[in-house]
């Protein structure tokens, strides 16, 4: 606020200092309305004035801010977690049980720290398929995707560190199951693992270099890349326009202030979800088990809920393939989606088009079906490395498997293209869909179905886990 | 600036300079990468796990047993035939460790269900090789286990037996 009351040329210090906090909430004229909002910092982020369309909920679901209404959770919490932490072995496990018993509600931040980050990888996840469902990476945002991409790996990072610090034996095992991922990676591994591990299994030293990448390193990549992108969404010409799948020509935009329009409902959106998880958090603890033995492996010892697919995958094939090619080939794919997948016609449409919705439903549909009755197959029926016994185990327990599982992609991927006649970007969508689907269910599996030694059981018959 | 005083060369001035300031900067960065990685190489806790650990006598461990040493990680393995393994007990598949089953005489992985024979041999997958061995050494019939020393194998042989 440049201007005063001309009545009162010599305002007194409390008004100077007001009248340079507060904006005049009602300026007189036109002129000083606009410059109030655009002096406003929230139109630092955002577009002074938005296209009415994009302000639909049921368009972005609004997944992208409530996953930096997340981060902003996780950074105060994390921030006061601090105070009551100490990273060595026990320490930190008796620091977490003094949290929970001697200190003010160490207990609900504890638990709104635990569960705003696994809620985070949920949201973040759903975000990217927002994304790619409507075609909103394509040219010009091919960089802001690759951007998220980056951002969606170091929050699984984030939350990776985070799971060891409480030092128990899920943490413990966890990481250990994690962590041994690493070392099949060809070459580097065993000095990859030695590094990250900081010895030859977890220990005092795992626990510090998690607690400094999950406190210092990790966060402040997460905060540049979250600046950098907020700033090419804006650069990029803001949302995608959500299109009618029937909708021909360029839709009708009517443009809306920032102002209240887009903010309140940033506002009230934020608030519902905060309410939400303090509910939750105030009713659900965080786990806790006991303190971690190295001596004593639970059984079953599970990796964190979302690495659960892939250790699926490692009970099916060799490691290398199940924890590396595999994973490397599909993040591959995701980080070249938007230079494959360049129909701009389409983009604001979610599915695509009418047929890329029925090949939606088919691969959802085929999805839900192989999935589970391939891992029963696998589990029960082949078994390479028992009919081929002298023959390496990458082979039998690697090559092979996948390539029973690549054959039927291609082969459905082939009939979709000469019988339905699927464009490109719509055999993409069937692929990305089977394959997200089928991984949905093995972490589904990984979670509810296997049991004490891996092996397979009704959720409702599930035994209780030995120690 | 308009006189070229070496005229059998086509790199100007300005280009050698851009592509000298390129090579030292890439230098330099390299050596802070350098400096990063040897700065967090792991550091050896010496004194518990790593230790060479003397855990008694031969005759303390009679033939066909197996006995969890837990502060050194590793199960001592006397075979039916005298000979001794120390098999560390960390599974080669994902890390999980391995109790010995004693009913069926052999050791089971809670994880992942790999099985291993006494030997360490691997029985069921998906462990991609046998358990890994430390260096077992016997002086005036008392035994000695060295931690520090983690020895992988792809197949079980003889001589990885040691005999008092």
């Amino acid at each position: 606020m440049t201007e005063t009351d001309p009545e009162n040329q010599n305002p007194s210090l409390l008004r100077r200092i007001r009248a340079r906090l507060v904006p005049d909430a009602h300026p007189a004229d036109d002129r000083g309305r606009m410059r109030m909002v655009l002096d406003s910092l929230i139109l630092h982020l955002h577009p002074p004035k938005v296209p009415d369309r994009t302000l639909k909920w049921t368009y972005t679901w609004g997944l992208g801010g409530l996953s930096a209404v997340l981060m902003l959770i996780l950074g105060a919490t994390g921030a006061i977690l601090l105070n009551n932490y100490t990273p060595s072995a026990p320490q930190a496990y008796l620091d977490i049980l003094e949290l929970r018993s001697n200190v003010w509600f160490g207990e609900l931040v504890r638990n709104l720290h635990h569960w705003s980050a696994n809620l985070l990888v949920i949201i973040a996840v759903l975000h990217l398929l927002r994304v790619f469902l409507t075609g909103s990476y394509r040219a010009p945002r091919e960089l802001n995707w690759l951007i998220g991409v980056g951002m969606l790996l170091l929050v699984l990072a984030a939350n990776f560190t985070g799971y060891l610090l409480p030092w128990d034996q899920l943490a413990y095992w966890a990481i250990t199951v994690g962590t041994g991922i690493l070392s099949y990676i060809p070459l580097v591994g065993e000095w990859l693992s030695r590094l990250v591990l900081g010895g030859p299994e977890v220990g005092a030293s795992t626990l510090l270099n998690f607690y400094s990448l999950h406190i210092s390193f990790i966060p402040l990549l997460i905060f540049g890349l979250m600046s950098f992108h907020f700033w090419r969404v804006r650069k990029d010409g803001g949302l995608t326009l959500p299109r009618r799948i029937d909708e021909t020509e360029e839709p009708r935009v009517e443009r809306l202030t920032t102002i209240p329009h887009l903010v309140r409902k940033e506002l009230v959106f934020a608030l519902v979800w905060i309410a939400a998880i303090l509910i939750f958090a105030m009713l659900v603890p965080a786990p806790l088990e006991d303190i971690a033995n190295p001596g004593l492996s639970p059984n079953p010892a599970k990796a964190p809920w979302y690495f659960l697919g892939l250790q699926e995958l490692l009970l099916h094939f060799h490691p290398l393939v199940a924890g590396i090619i595999l994973p490397g080939l599909a993040m591959l794919g995701i980080f070249l989606l938007p230079f494959i997948d360049i129909n701009t016609a389409s983009v604001g449409i979610y599915f695509r088009s009418r047929r890329g919705r029925s090949l939606s439903l088919l691969a959802l549909g085929l999805a839900i079906l192989l999935t589970p009755l391939w891992v029963l197959l696998d589990e029960f029926i082949l078994d390479w490395s028992a009919w081929l016994p002298s023959w390496p185990s990458l082979i039998t327990n690697g090559l092979i498997p996948m390539t029973v599982v690549l054959l039927p992609l291609i082969l459905i991927d082939d009939w979709a293209q000469k019988h339905l006649r699927a464009d490109l970007e719509e055999r993409i969508l069937f692929l990305v869909i089977f394959l997200f689907t089928a991984f949905g269910i093995l972490t589904a599996i990984g979670i509810f179905f296997r049991g004490p030694g891996m092996n397979l059981y009704w959720p409702w018959l599930m035994p209780e886990v030995v120690h | 600036m308009t006189e070229n005083t070496a005229p059998e060369t086509n790199v100007s001035r300005r280009d050698f300079l851009k592509v000298a300031w390129a090579f030292f900067g890439g230098l330099a960065a390299l050596e802070v990468g350098g400096i990063f990685l040897a700065y967090l190489q792991p550091r050896l806790a010496e004194g518990e796990f790593g230790a060479h650990l003397d855990i008694g006598l031969v005759d303390d461990y009679p033939p066909g047993t197996v006995t969890h040493i837990s502060n050194g990680r590793f199960y001592l393995v006397r075979l039916p035939d005298g000979g001794f393994l120390a098999v560390y007990h960390r599974c080669t598949h994902l890390g999980c460790t391995v109790p010995w089953d004693p009913a069926i005489q052999k050791f089971v992985c809670p994880c992942h269900n790999s099985q291993f024979d006494d030997n360490g041999m691997v029985e069921n997958p998906p462990a991609p090789r046998p358990l890994d061995l430390f260096p077992v050494t016997i002086e005036n019939g008392a035994v000695r286990v060295d931690t520090g020393t983690i020895l992988q194998r792809q197949t079980f042989d003889t001589a990885q037996v040691v005999y008092p």
